[in-house]
Order: structure tokens, then sequence, then C-alpha cells
């Protein structure tokens, strides 16, 4: 059976969040002194080479994100994205909330790196909690002078699940409306403020004290060669244990949801699992035996997104559940492009008109393609996520679908 | 205007708007300097009694008084050399007089000038820093600044500015007076003007006036003529016989209307050449009926030089004419033939006479206009006059200009200072946009613009019917309560033959140059009724 | 320069290109709707998708640059399924009446459905577009059932205007162009230049003093200059049956070199004074206090006449001329020649100064 790894968790539970003493007891802020012992370029160079990848969704190889940021920019920003608006998904919050020393300790790590002076956590509207607790933190980092000249700001996110996309974060954080922007210019290069701006999830920064410490070629052997290190995953639904685990990423996901999960609850049968998210497609038991890593999940037409592992027994029913999530995108559609915001309204009422039994082939058929197109068309991931649980539910659950037209 | 318009919103890094309701009267020039200013980073400030739509997004806001302009400007050149922000090299190689300037000026201090302009000393220091500072610096004026007993002075003093801190000759610099009608510029340029012929030629010069009457056939007199405003006064005393005016409406836009109508029932015969029947109209003895911008070819020529092309594209209505037919019909009656194909053969003649047009053609400006100085074929056009401080005249003249108070000052009786101007939505007379359906639907009437402390104690509330009066006449219009206007200044428009603000204004305070009456400064009262 | 491959041709673009001005460098059309090239980029009609071989995800061309060595398809099946469908979907908020739309003849939206034949929109689901049509302002209409929400309106009230009336508000789908209280724009900062009207690709901003006038392929479109402040814009007179119906904005630098289409409310809803029935039509002859109409010839004779005798009695220096600021430099050229050389005197002068 496969063993949880603790990277990320290395201390939860091990010490106090609130002291600042704890944790540099445990060790802490001693990655950052080494990266401070390094030259910047150095330091790009070896999180390259650990090839830790993003853990916010898209899985960009964080050492090459920060070596696109200009090296001899005047003012360039560190910010993280704490804004885990997706559904099921609350594993930065537990990051923070057990360790938040690690998380400051990773930005300043990146500061040092990109050559930058300020950071931002952009967090999550409905954490006002975590939002003190990370306060109290900086205070503490502050009066110890562990940051050195680096200096982290809170800012509270609006509640947008589209602020979550980076681009849209800093229109956020700049006060504008939450839209995402266009690409290129790539943050790394002009973010906030038109200033250069590396944007890493929680996740991917609380990794980064161990990997300096402990060296790349570490990391690099932990789990998958593809995706290495772990992943802290978040399991819901309908599995006997709802916990959340952080394990290599080499685990499938069988074991996170039978080793794990405990197996289904009240000895019902496994029907489905999302993985990844709202926006994660549905995956059947005949892929179970798949790797969590993101390439393995991509290989299946699923992703492992935010590694939230949304568990389906086999009472739940599919249509519904792939109605809610089209409403979901509805609602949450910023209306920018074009796609995304008629298309998630339109998936939303064909959906609609499936699940209340009045609809036909063809009205299937003219939700399939609209789907395949926003996919390719739409302007950021949103759009493009969106119609995943539509496309992967009628790939998988047909017979689902299908006995919905039978009613007509 | 010295430079050009795009300047104002690509070079200039400062702005010194004063007298102009740019945003109101020239709102595309408006739109520029709002895109300079809050897009591209360049510093503004406005001067003016009315705290207009730039004034709202400045640097510096000076509500200065209704004809306190010498004074707020001594006081800022004031400020610049007693700060050592003055361009010296530049004084020293482009220009002469600034010694006798800088005497006069020392005593204008910022807290000199506080009380004369109502403007706080401190923000006058400001203004003149940021002038000075900023790099290429421009100086935007309207009728703001002309209309009044000192235009010619105030004129000179924003010059001196300029001169004072070398911004001028390079783009996003210059003195750039914004022309209120659409071809003011064109119509001085042609010499419509009593002292000069076609590009600012003298009358009074020999070698001109032969070069035109050799190219006339005719002699011609050599003394000038008189302006408008004389006009008018001599024709109250029954010096004047006969006045023939094209497409002017003095009966709206002159001063002190009442004593217009009288010099012109003095007129033993007025020709009125409109496109309607105007006000003037209605005290001519023959009205004869012209073509408008639509249905006539020709130039014109905007407030930053460049001669632009007019295109007929419909017919003129009835038997209307167009102007210069009509001109030329009466002339060949008179005995002296003047006969043209078309506009293009008329602005031939006039290359041969201008020298500053001679370059230009209508070949040349059918894409896009041209801006003169212009001398051959072959030449670009001038963006931007006095290139690297070399003035036309050799050395850039400081003129030392004492502040004078305005005529009519506030009294007990007149206790207020009623200030003219125009409104987005209407042009000059009303002539034209009171008869646009749209403009006239959206602003059909006059208001009555009183600062809230000035109405409180009036007991004048928003949209009350209130009188307003000078001594010259009395009218009736709705209250606007607003706070764009300082207190003890009241402003309306003069577009409505309603409410004929210029039966408020008075001509008896001329400029002695421009010979521009007081506009923009009356001694006024205002009642509830 | 960069070298690409564009439907199997190679093009060549200087740096910095993107992949749409490639292709309008290469003479290769590319159908867009919220692209305006004097405006800051949007990127999100995504009517101007690519396909880029290797990549998963369609390229919006306005806003992808171009790279050296990719190879673009512009009209790829793929690409011409999603343009469909991309149309498809804002036909399902479209309330189309193109027989009485003022737009009709030069509108985007029709003319892609056109070309694209897309006749009936898959997407007709759910409730359709209705927002009242109720803006007061005498000077455009504002429908919204036709705007395809290509924020063009906002970016030129932003970033031509620098006014910023309306914005987008509400989100998704209810996403719409409002003021800031979803107000009338009387009610807004508004100042009614109509650029918002210039940009609009569709029928849903279009001017009310030309409804019904004149539909765009019926007029001829003459350039001059504005006839009221000095600036001296650059405008359009659109003309039907010798008759101004409207007025239209030259959007290039050559054409239009003061401001490149801008205009104000005057220039642009102010011009029908010219159509105005108060016109003067024949020349007035005022007897016994009274005006009747007269010939020309009669005018004129009789305006020579009492001139030449008033010259003779009283002197040239008697007599003074008017000209003006509105007329043309040919017509003040004239006006001055005819008071120096005919008349005798100087006293010619304008009212420049007031
Ligand atoms: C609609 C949308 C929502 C997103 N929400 C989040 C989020 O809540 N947290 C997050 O870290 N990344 C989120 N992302 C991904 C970010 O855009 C970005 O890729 C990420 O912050 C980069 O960090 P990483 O490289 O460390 O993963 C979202 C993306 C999209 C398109
Ligand atoms: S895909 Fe959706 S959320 Fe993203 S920009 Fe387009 S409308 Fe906005
Ligand atoms: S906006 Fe275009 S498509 Fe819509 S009704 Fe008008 S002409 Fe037709
Ligand atoms: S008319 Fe002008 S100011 Fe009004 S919304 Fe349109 S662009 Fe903006
Ligand atoms: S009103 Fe016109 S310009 Fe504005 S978003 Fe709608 S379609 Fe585009
Ligand atoms: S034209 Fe390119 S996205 Fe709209």
């Amino acid at each position: 059976m496969i063993e949880e790894k603790r990277i990320v968790l290395r201390n939860a539970d091990l010490i106090d969040p609130e002291k600042i003493e704890d944790y540099l007891l445990a060790g802490g802020y001693q990655g950052l002194e080494k990266a401070r012992s390094m030259s910047s370029p150095d330091l790009i160079a070896e999180i390259k080479k650990s090839n830790l990848r993003g853990r916010g969704g898209a899985a960009f190889n964080c050492g090459l994100k920060w070596s696109f940021a200009p090296a001899d920019a005047p003012v360039s920003y560190v910010v993280c994205n704490f804004d885990e608006g997706e559904p099921g998904t609350y594993k930065d919050r537990i990051i923070v909330q057990k360790d938040p020393q690690s998380l400051l300790e990773g930005m300043a790590i990146c500061g040092h790196a990109v050559n930058s002076k300020q950071g931002y956590i952009y967090c999550r509207g409905e954490y006002p909690y975590v939002v003190d607790l990370l306060n109290r933190a900086i205070d503490q980092a502050r009066g110890k002078g562990v940051l050195g000249d680096f200096d982290i700001e809170v800012r509270m996110g609006g509640g947008a699940y589209v602020c979550g996309e980076e681009t849209a974060l800093i229109e956020s954080i700049e006060g504008h409306r939450g839209e995402p922007r266009i690409k290129p210019p790539f943050p790394g290069v002009a973010g906030l403020w038109a200033q250069p701006t590396v944007v890493n999830n929680v996740e991917t920064f609380t990794n980064l004290p161990s990997i300096v410490l402990n060296g790349a070629e570490w990391f690099a052997a932990i789990g998958a060669p593809n995706y290495p290190g772990t992943k802290v995953l978040t399991l819901t639904g309908d599995v006997t244990n709802r916990v959340s685990i952080e394990v290599p990423t080499t685990a499938t996901l069988r074991e996170v949801i039978y080793d794990f999960g405990g197996g289904i609850k009240e000895g019902k049968k496994f029907k489905a699992v999302q993985v990844g998210g709202t926006s994660g497609g549905f995956i059947p038991e005949s892929l179970l035996d798949t790797p969590i890593d993101f390439d393995s999940m991509r290989g299946i037409g699923a992703t492992l997104g935010t590694g939230a592992v949304f568990v389906m027994d086999e009472t739940r029913d599919i249509v519904d559940i792939t109605t809610r999530i089209a409403k979901f995108f509805e609602h949450e559609s910023c209306g920018k492009c074009n796609p995304c915001r008629e298309g998630t309204f339109r998936a939303y009422e064909i959906m609609k008109k499936i699940n209340q039994g009045q609809a036909s082939v063809q009205d299937i058929e003219n939700l399939t393609i609209l789907s395949q197109v926003m996919e390719k068309a739409c302007l950021c991931g949103l759009g493009q996520a969106a119609p995943s649980p539509i496309l992967t539910t009628l790939k998988h659950f047909y017979p689902e679908y299908q006995a919905r037209l039978q009613l007509n | 205007m010295t430079n050009s318009i795009g300047e104002l919103e690509k070079d200039a890094n400062c702005i010194f708007v004063i007298g102009s309701n740019t945003t109101e009267n020239h709102p595309v020039i408006g739109m520029k300097i709002k895109k300079n200013v809050l897009q591209n980073g360049a510093r503004l400030i406005v001067a003016d009694p009315r705290r207009t739509d730039l004034a709202k997004i400045a640097d510096v806001y000076l509500p200065h008084l209704p004809g306190s302009d010498v004074a707020l400007v001594n006081g800022m050149m004031n400020v610049i050399i007693s700060e050592g922000l003055a361009d010296l090299d530049f004084i020293a190689q482009h220009t002469e007089g600034f010694e006798e300037m800088a005497a006069l000026v020392a005593k204008y201090t910022p807290e000199f000038v506080a009380p004369i302009t109502g403007v706080p000393a401190e923000d006058i220091r400001k203004a003149a820093r940021l002038y000075a500072e900023s790099g290429n610096s421009a100086i935007c004026y309207a009728m703001g600044l002309t209309q009044h007993r000192t235009g010619t002075d105030n004129v000179k003093s924003v010059c001196n500015l300029a001169m004072l801190t070398g911004n001028i000759g390079r783009p996003g610099t210059g003195v750039d007076p914004l022309r209120g009608q659409n071809n003011v510029q064109g119509a001085c340029d042609m010499g419509g003007l009593p002292n000069v012929f076609t590009a600012y030629q003298a009358v009074t010069n020999d070698a001109t006036q032969e070069k035109f009457e050799q190219a006339w056939g005719v002699s011609l007199p050599s003394q000038n003529g008189l302006v408008l405003t004389e006009v008018i006064n001599k024709a109250h005393h029954g010096d004047i016989k006969a006045l023939y005016v094209v497409g002017e409406n003095p009966m709206m836009s002159d001063p002190d209307l009442v004593h217009v109508e009288d010099a012109l029932e003095k007129i033993d015969f007025v020709v009125v050449q409109d496109i309607f029947f105007t006000e003037t109209a209605k005290c001519a003895d023959v009205v004869l009926p012209s073509a408008c911008f639509a249905e006539k070819d020709g130039t014109f020529s905007n407030t930053e030089r460049r001669v632009q092309r007019v295109r007929k594209a419909v017919s003129a209505p009835g038997e209307a004419r167009v102007d210069w037919e009509i001109l030329c019909e009466v002339a060949t009656r008179m005995g002296y033939p003047m006969n043209y194909d078309n506009s293009e053969q008329i602005f031939e003649e006039i290359r041969t006479l201008t020298p500053s047009y001679a370059g230009i053609s209508y070949q040349r400006i059918e894409n896009g206009g041209l801006q003169w100085p212009c001398a051959t074929e072959e030449h670009p056009g001038t963006p931007y006059l006095h290139k690297d401080g070399n003035f036309s005249r050799g050395l850039g003249a400081f003129t030392a200009i004492d502040y004078i108070a305005p005529g009519e000052l506030p009294d007990e009786n007149y206790p207020l200072r009623l200030t003219t101007g125009r409104s987005l939505f209407h042009y000059h007379t009303g002539t034209m946009t009171r008869r646009a359906s749209a403009l006239n639907e959206h602003v059909p009437t006059a208001e009555l613009e009183v600062n809230p402390e000035q109405a409180n104690a009036l007991g004048i509330a928003n949209d009350d019917m209130v009188s307003v009066s000078t001594r010259r006449g009395r009218l009736e219009m709705k209250a606007k309560v607003t706070d764009t206007i300082a207190p003890g200044v009241i402003f309306t428009t003069f577009h409505f033959t309603e409410t004929p603000a210029n039966l408020l204004t008075s001509s008896e305070f001329l400029d002695p140059t421009a010979k521009i009456p007081e506009y923009k400064v009356s001694a006024a009262i205002v009642e509830k009724i | 320069m960069i070298t690409l491959t564009i439907n199997g041709k190679e093009v060549q673009t200087p740096k910095g290109s993107t992949i749409l001005e490639a292709c309008q460098q290469a003479g290769i059309p590319i159908p867009t709707l919220c692209y305006d090239p004097d405006l800051r980029l949007a990127g999100s009609c995504r009517m101007c998708l690519v396909e880029i071989k290797g990549r998963p995800l369609y390229a919006a061309s306005c806003v992808a640059p171009a790279e050296n060595g990719i190879v673009v398809e512009t009209e790829s099946p793929g690409i011409v399924a999603a343009r469909k469908v991309i149309l498809e979907l804002l036909s399902a908020r479209h309330n189309f009446n193109c027989q009485v739309c003022e737009k009709n003849g030069n509108c985007k939206l029709q003319d892609y459905c056109y070309q694209y034949g897309v006749k009936e929109s898959r997407f007709n689901y759910g409730e359709p577009t209705n927002y009242p049509i109720n803006d007061p302002n005498p000077f455009f209409e504002r429908d919204y059932n036709k705007c395809i929400m290509c924020t063009r309106c906002v970016r030129a009230c932003e970033d031509i205007s620098i006014v910023r009336a309306i914005s987008v508000e509400n989100r998704g789908h209810h996403a719409k162009i409002s003021t800031a209280f979803d107000g009338n724009l009387t009610d807004s900062p508004c100042v009614f230049c109509g650029q918002c009207v210039m940009v609009c690709p569709t029928g849903a901003l279009t001017s009310k003093v030309s409804a019904g006038l004149g539909r765009s392929y019926e007029v001829d479109k003459v350039l001059t200059t504005c006839s009221y402040c000095g600036t001296g814009c650059t405008l359009e007179l659109n003309v039907k049956d010798d008759r101004v119906v409207g007025v239209t904005s030259n959007r290039t630098d050559t054409g239009s070199p003061v401001n490149k289409g801008a205009l104000c409310v005057k220039g642009r809803f102010g011009w029908d004074f010219i159509n105005s029935p108060e016109r003067l039509t024949t020349p007035l002859i005022k007897e016994n206090g009274e005006f009747r109409k007269a010939s020309w010839d009669e005018a004129l004779d009789l305006v020579a006449k009492r001139l030449g005798e008033i010259k003779t009695e009283f002197g040239a220096d008697s007599m003074a001329v008017f000209t003006s600021a509105r007329v043309t430099n040919e017509e003040n050229y004239i006006a001055q020649k005819f008071t120096r050389a005919v008349l005798g005197t100087n006293n010619v002068d304008h009212c420049a100064r007031l």
C-alpha cells in the first residue's frame, strides 16, 4: 500500500501555526537562507532542474516561469494565488492554516530568484480568518527580520471564480473588474501594474523551502518523473473518509479512493470520480488505475487540476450533476469573450432541457458541437475547461443521457 | 497656433490652459488634451473662473477672477524668475526686452497677486514651477483670454511666459490660440481685416500696395480701415452709409445689442448675405440667400494653420448661391468685372499674392491639408513655428505689462461679474445649431450659472427663473446653481435669440490694439422673479 | 522580419506584428468583430480565430503574435465550424430586423452571417434577449438587443473621447453595456460625441438624426471640413438624392489628419440645419418696412446701384464690409478684394474677436 509523503504538509499538526518560533525550530527559513547564498540565475536553474510544476492547475514548470521575468527590471512582484475558488477544493487553506510561515518563506525564495521586493497574497474572500492568521504570521516574520527586505501584503479576493485566473487576479488586485487579460504579454513580462510579476499557487510556493534545502535531485526523484513530488488532495463526495492527504504523484486514483478514502460510503458501488474541481473530467471505474500525475490524467481526458477528488456512488444522477456544473459556469463566466459568455449560457439551457427530459438527439448534437468549439476558442481557462464535464460524461455515461431522451 | 493640435496629445509634457473651456468649445482638442493628461502622463494647469471639465483633472487649478489674467501670469513669471527657473540661455540668444519685463514683474509676488486674482499664492507658485519644470510646456488659450479690454496684453503676457522658459519652437511647446469659428484663421489669413491684405501684408506698406494694385489693376486705399466695433460706433454717429454683411450676425454677436440695433438703423443701405434670416437680416434693405458649407467648394484654414478642402456635397436650396459668386456679380455690375470659373481659380490667384500659401494647391491638399507657411510646391508645410527659437522678426520681444483692472468692476448696484461663453451643444449665435434638431432639442434655452453660496444669499434655487441686468439691459432665464463657478461670478451663453446675452455686455471698453470688447466682464445684478 | 506560413504560403512580416497583421499584409482576409486598429485590443469576440499547427487551442489572430516558423490555417474546417458557432451564439441573442435596421448593408454581423451561411442559430435555447430601447437622448439610439458585446464603444469612449460614460456591467450572458447606474446617457458624463456610434459594428448604436433617411449603400460620401469650431475636423457628408442625410467619419490618418474620424456632437449630429425649411431661398428686398421676394437680377442691380451712389455721394470710407469667419478662404479673399478694389476702402473686418 502506498504511503503518504509530506513535503508541503511536513509541519502540519507538529508545530503551532501561530508561532514562528516553532517553525524556526523545525528548520524554517533555512531554505531561504540557503537560497540567498545562491545567485538568482543559479537559484532559478536549481528550481528548473527540480522539475517542480505549478500546483494551481496548469502545471507549468515553475523555474521556467521565473526565468521569463527580466532580471534587470527595477520593480517586480511575487503574487501568491490563494483564491482557491474551485468548489470542493480546500487544500491551500489546509496548507496555510497548518503552516503559514512555509508559504512566506517560499514567496521570499521566489522574491530572491526574480529580484522582487514585494509580494502579495491574493486570498479567497471566504477565508477572512485565514487572512488574519496570515497577517499575524507576516508580522512575526517581520519582527524576526527573517524576510529581509522582502515584504508581503495580503489582499482579499472579490469572490468570483474567474479571479483565480492569474491575469484576472492581477486585474482584481489593481482594482478593476476581474476579467482575464489577453496573453501575451504574460504576467512574467508585464503583470501587476505592468511590471514583471510571478504568480504561483500556495502549494507551489510551499514546496520551495524543502527543494532548496534538499536539492533539486532529491525532489526530482520523488513521484512521477514528469511531474515529480507530491500532491495534496482533498477527498469529497461519497467516500468513507473525506480527508486531505499528501501523496507522491505516482499514486493511482484507485489507491487514493480506496486506500486513503476507505472506499465508497455505506458499501455502495462506485460510479464516477471527478478530479481537479468543477471543470474536471468525469472518470469511470475502468480508468481508476491511472496515476494522478498531470500527464497521466491528461492522457485519459481528465485533469489533475487543484487536486480535488469528488467521488460519486451508484445512486448519483450524472445528468443532474452535469446540469448543476453547467449552471455554475453560466454563473461564473466573466462575460468577456463570446464563446464562453454565450456558450456557458446556452450549454446550461440545453443541459436543463435534457435534465427535464425534453431534449432530442439534435439538442445533444448541438451541445457537443458547442462544447468542442468552446474548448478551443475561449479566451481563458474557465471557458476552455467548462465543457469538460459535459464532454466526458457524454463519452463515459452516454446511457444516462439516452435514458433522459427516452422520456420524450 | 504656433504649434499643432496633435502635439497636445503626444509631445507636450505640460499644458497650461487659460481662458479656454476646451472640452466644450474645441471638443476634439479637449479629447486630445485629456488623453495626454490621463493616459500619457502630461501635467495640466487650468486657469479659469469656471471649474471646467479640464479644471477637474488639472494638477493645479487657478480659479482667477475674470479680467485678472495679466496679474496672474505676471505672478507666475515672478516665481519663475525669483526661483531661478527661467531659461537664461534662450532669453540671451533669442529675445530682447527681458530686463524691463523682469523689473516690472518684480513687484508681482504671489502674495501681491493673490488678492487681485482670488487665487492662493501657493497655487500660483505650484503652477509656475510645473509650467517651468516639465520639459515641453504648451499654452492654450481662447476667448477667455482675448475678450477683455486688456486682451492684447493678456496674449502678450502668455507669450512672455513661453519665452521666459524657452517653451517655443519645439514640438509640444508654444502659444496656441484656439480659434472659435471654423475659419477665423482663414478669414484673417485672407486679409479679412482692415489693416492687412492676405498673409498679414500691411495695407500701409507701399510695396505691398503696389503689388496688389498691379494684380488687381486698380488703385487701392492706403490707410488702415475701421474694425468692426468702430464701424458700429461710427454708424451710430451717422458716418457709415452702407454696410455689406457676409454671413455674420452682429445683432447677436456684438456687444450691447441695443447700441448695435440703433447703429444699423442709422445706416442708409444694409445688405445681408446669409443662409438664414438672421437677427441682422431683419435690419437689412436687401437680403441675399447664400449656400452653406455643404453646398460649395473651397478651403478652410483651421486653428493650427492647416488649409483643408471643403467640398460640395449637395445643391444649395432654391435660388441660393455661393457667396463668392454673389460678390463677383455685384462687383461686375459696379463696373469691375470679377469672373472666376470655380473656387480653385480663386485659390490660384490667392497663391500668387500670398507668400505663406504659395506652395499650397488643391491637388496637394486633396488628401489631408497643409499647414502654412508653405512657400513652395516642395515645402512640406510647417507643423510648428519659430523652430529653434528663430522668430520671424529676429528676436522675440518681451513686453512689460502692468495689470489694469477691467473697465466695469462690480459696485453696489451691480455687485457681480457676468462672463459669457459657449455651450458644447451650440455654436456662436445659434444660427445653425438652433436649427439642428437634435442639438436644439437637447439644449433649448440659456441658463445662468450661479455659485451655490451666491444663490443662497439671493434666495435662488436651481431652475428658478431669475433676471440678470447690467447697465445695458435685462434678461430673464433659468438659474443653474453650480459650484463649478466661483462666487461673485455668473455665466451665461450667447447662443439664444430669446435671451441674447450681448444685450448685457458693453461696447465701451475696447482693447486699445485689437479693439476687442470686454465680453468677459460686465458688472451685473441677479434677482429672483 | 518574421517568417511564418499562412494557408501554405510563406509570409514575411515585421517583428512585433500580430498574425492578423501578417494576414492583412499578405492579403488574406480574416473576419473581425472586436478588433479596431485605433483601440486597445480586446481579443474577446474570437471571430478572428486561426489554427496554429501543433497547438491545442485556436489563437485569436488579432492578439496572437506572429512567430517565426509557425504554420497557420485561417479557414480550416475546424476554424470555419468555430466561426459558425460563434456567429450562431451571437445570433441567438440578436434581434434581427435587417429590413428596418439603420445598419443594414454596413453591418459586420450581417456580412459574416452571409459569408458563413448562418441562416438560423442552433442555440436558440432559453429566453430571447429583451432589453428596453428607451434612451431619450436626441442624438443616437441604443438598442442592446442588437449588441454583440464587442466593447468597441466602451473602448472608444475611454480611449478616444476620454469620457468613460459607459462600461460593461453584470457578468456572463447578462453582461451588457451600460452607464454607471444603468441610467440614461443624459444622466451620465456622456458628451454625445458619438465615437461609440462610429465604432459600433452593428445596429446597436445608430444616429437618430439620420434615421430613415437613407441606407449605407444608397448614400454617397463627400469628404469635407466641419463648419463649426476652429479645430477643423474632417467629416463625411452622406448624400442621398441631392440631400445631406447624415455624417460619418473618415478614420484614416491621411483623409482625416486632425481628428482621425473623432468628432464632437455638433459635427456628428448637428448637420440637419442644412435641410432646414427656414433656409433662405430667394433674394429679399425691403420695401416700406416689409420684405418681398425678388429676382437675382433685380436684387443685384439694386445693390450695385445703391453702393455706387453712396460711394459717389459720401466717399468710399462711408462704406464697410463684414466678411465672415464661417465662409471659405476663397470667399474671404473675394470679400476683401471687393471691399478694397471695388468699394475702394479698407473697412473690411469680421468677427474674429467676437
Ligand atoms: C478560471 C480559472 C480559475 C483559476 N483558479 C485558480 C485558483 O483558485 N488558484 C490557483 O492557484 N490557480 C488558479 N488558476 C490557475 C492560475 O491561472 C495560474 O495558472 C496559477 O495561479 C499559476 O500558479 P502555478 O504555476 O503555481 O500553478 C485558475 C485558472 C483559471 C482559468
Ligand atoms: S473564457 Fe469565460 S471567463 Fe474566460 S474570458 Fe472568456 S468569458 Fe471570461
Ligand atoms: S444589426 Fe446588422 S444583423 Fe442586426 S438587424 Fe441590423 S443589419 Fe441586421
Ligand atoms: S457619445 Fe461619446 S461620450 Fe457618449 S458614450 Fe458615446 S463615446 Fe462616450
Ligand atoms: S453597442 Fe455596439 S460597439 Fe458597443 S459592444 Fe455592443 S455591438 Fe459593440
Ligand atoms: S477580432 Fe480578434 S478576438 Fe475579436
